[in-house]
């Protein structure tokens, strides 16, 4: 046995596994993260129906109650609406963020705990060839489908109920995805390293997303509160994409490296929530 | 240096091969290699560190010291390269339940890069193979743990991989079940597959292994085919006799010198012979009455007992 382990030269059909083994890692090396991403919008059909009624329902309810109901009353009582504009136009470019961030609190945590925990597919696509990294980058992939599809749905509902005075106002779009990775990809890597769930996502939403909702500039102005409680702004993604949104939406005024501050907070973020889910995805799965 | 004949060339060779958890080693420096085509088992009881090594060698688990090639490449460096070269059947299923039957074969398939047009045909040739060609549209959760098991069998044969890894393959399945399951790896070995797996049931390391080896606390304890194991660590037939838990311990002094060897368990006492029956009327001859007795043919259990003191079942 140890003169076999000894030897130093390789027989021929060892040498063609050898070269076979190479030349099939070679397409999920570079295509992996996307053959992951193509099974995520695949699990997605499942619930394709709830994905297109929440789609379409929530830009259609919230622009109608914040817009034009709440609206009548904000715009009567403040004459010019908020900000110089009418409501509708204010609370419109915050909507849309807040309805990106709600989507990706979903995609990025329970997929996450899925696949690690509950039915535990990541370790089944590690065994393929597929590597830890590729699984996170495939689950974001995916997720970034679905906002992007999400939010193009809600920016063309904006523009329908006149919501969106400016050219640029496309770009929200990119603002709403933007907000939902960067507290999205935080909360992927949170979930990647949780090895029990005790409703800690019930938690995050109720206590973490749901108060972000109310006092991240979204309904109001965030200068509407008082000073101590601006540091709520100032952290939350979604006040950054709000404001970065309006920006865009309706030409709101604030100095330009504000606006610098908003995409460069919002891309580091996800950056960073990326690379952290990466590499604790690879350390969970390597037993 | 030793002319290596092309058949004979390890897929698998390990040497001092480690996996420590902090301070506990799982897999205590063991060396083995696996031939292409060859059938190798390694037989051990729960926590031995059957799953570890097969980890390891599956290219998921980095290992603490030692050597391991597969394919003749190191899994620190070319993990999805090894991989791509394996189906891996694990302990604990994690088909997608998200999914329907044929779309899991479908879909794992797409990980090792290979087309749909290629995956579709693939799949029903492999759930006709698994015995689930009625299933293809079915919930994974309607399907039997048996059902399951041929399922992850098949998924795990969607790449045509040169090493089949199953970890457990037949543990919680009935009867029934562990003998279909037996007969589709049979005809995998047929055609040439290697097939490394684990197991804790004796008789499946006997059915399915041309080779193995007994592993326990992370250590090789012996290695051979599964008749060379018996004969070397055994007798040919074992006599297997009852007196009631309360006496077992003195009856078996008395009985001592007769056979090879004497096993005292809690329920029974075994007395290791080459010929039971002419033991069983010594054993008479001494007057002793158990309430039972039985000779049988030693099996792997016999030679694992006899490594370790333990049984291999707890
Ligand atoms: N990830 C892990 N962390 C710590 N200990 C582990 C881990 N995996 C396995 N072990 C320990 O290593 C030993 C061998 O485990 P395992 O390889 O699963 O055994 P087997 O498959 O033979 O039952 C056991 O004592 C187990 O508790
Ligand atoms: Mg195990």
């Amino acid at each position: 046995m140890s003169e076999l382990a000894a030897s130093t030269t390789e027989t021929p059909d060892l040498e063609s596994a050898k070269a076979k083994a190479l030349a099939a890692g070679v397409k999920p090396r570079k295509y992996g993260g996307w053959y992951v991403a193509e099974h995520r919008l695949l699990s997605m059909r499942t619930y394709l129906q709830t994905m297109v009624a929440t789609g379409v329902g929530t830009p259609l309810l919230y622009l109608y109650a914040m817009g034009v109901g709440l609206a009548t009353l904000v715009d009567a009582d403040q004459g010019q609406g908020l900000d110089k504009v009418s409501y509708l136009v204010f609370v419109a470019p915050a909507l849309i963020c807040s309805a990106a961030l709600t989507t990706a609190t979903e995609e990025f945590s329970y997929p996450i705990m899925l696949g690690f925990k509950w039915n535990p597919t990541f370790f089944g696509m590690n065994s393929a060839p597929l590597e830890g990294g590729q699984i996170i980058n495939g689950v974001t992939y995916s997720v970034l489908f679905r906002l992007v599809a999400q939010s193009i749905v809600y920016y063309l509902f904006m523009l329908l109920f006149g919501a969106i005075p400016s050219p640029l106002g496309w770009l929200s779009i990119f603002a709403a995805v933007a907000t939902g990775t960067a507290l999205g990809t935080m909360l992927m890597a949170y979930a990647s390293r949780l090895e029990e769930d005790k409703g800690q996502f019930n938690y995050i939403m109720r206590f973490g997303v749901i108060p972000l909702t109310l006092f991240s500039g979204t309904f109001f102005p965030l200068t509407a509160l008082p000073v101590w409680l601006h540091w709520i702004g100032w952290i939350s993604p979604l006040w950054h994409g709000t404001e970065l949104s309006r920006v865009f939406a309706y030409g709101y005024s604030e100095p330009i490296w504000l606006t610098v501050t908003h995409v460069v907070y919002l891309v580091a973020l996800t950056a960073i929530g990326w690379w952290l889910a990466r590499r604790i995805a690879v350390r969970r799965l390597n037993k | 240096m030793v002319v290596v004949s092309a058949s004979k060339s390890p897929v698998v060779a390990a040497e001092s091969l480690t996996k420590k958890y902090k301070d506990f080693a799982a897999v205590d420096g063991i060396s083995f290699e696996i031939a292409q085509g060859e059938s190798f088992g390694f037989l051990g009881p729960n926590g031995a560190g059957k799953s570890t090594t097969m980890r390891m060698v599956g290219a998921v688990s980095t290992r603490t010291s030692g050597s391991l090639s597969v394919v003749g490449l190191d899994p620190n460096n070319y993990g999805p390269e090894i991989r791509s070269q394996l189906g891996v059947v694990p302990q604990a299923d994690n088909l997608d339940t998200e999914l329907k039957v044929r779309d899991n074969l479908i879909v794992y398939g797409r990980y090792f890069g290979l087309s749909r047009s290629y995956l579709g045909p693939k799949a029903d040739e492999l759930l006709e193979f698994a015995q689930l060609k009625e299933k293809a549209k079915e919930r994974i959760d309607d399907l039997s743990g048996g059902m399951k098991r041929r399922l992850t069998i098949a998924r795990a044969l969607i790449n045509d991989p040169r090493i089949l890894l199953l970890d457990e393959p037949t543990t919680g399945l009935d009867p029934q079940a562990r003998h279909i399951l037996w007969d589709r790896l049979f005809r995998l070995k047929e055609q040439g597959t290697t097939l490394i797996l684990t197991t804790h049931y004796m008789d499946e390391a006997e059915q399915l292994c041309d080779r193995l080896v007994v592993i326990d606390k992370g250590k090789i304890m012996a290695e051979g085919s599964p008749a060379a194991l018996i004969r070397k660590y055994s007798t040919r037939e074992v006599l297997e006799l009852r007196f009631g838990s309360e006496h077992n311990a003195a009856a078996a002094k008395k009985v001592e010198g007769l056979g090879e060897r004497i096993e005292v368990l809690p329920d029974r006492v075994l007395i290791y012979s080459d010929n039971g029956e002419a033991t069983l009327q010594k054993v008479t001859e001494t007057g002793l009455n158990p309430i039972t007795s039985l000779v049988r043919r030693s099996s792997l259990e016999d030679v694992f007992l006899r490594l370790t003191g333990r049984s291999l079942i707890e």
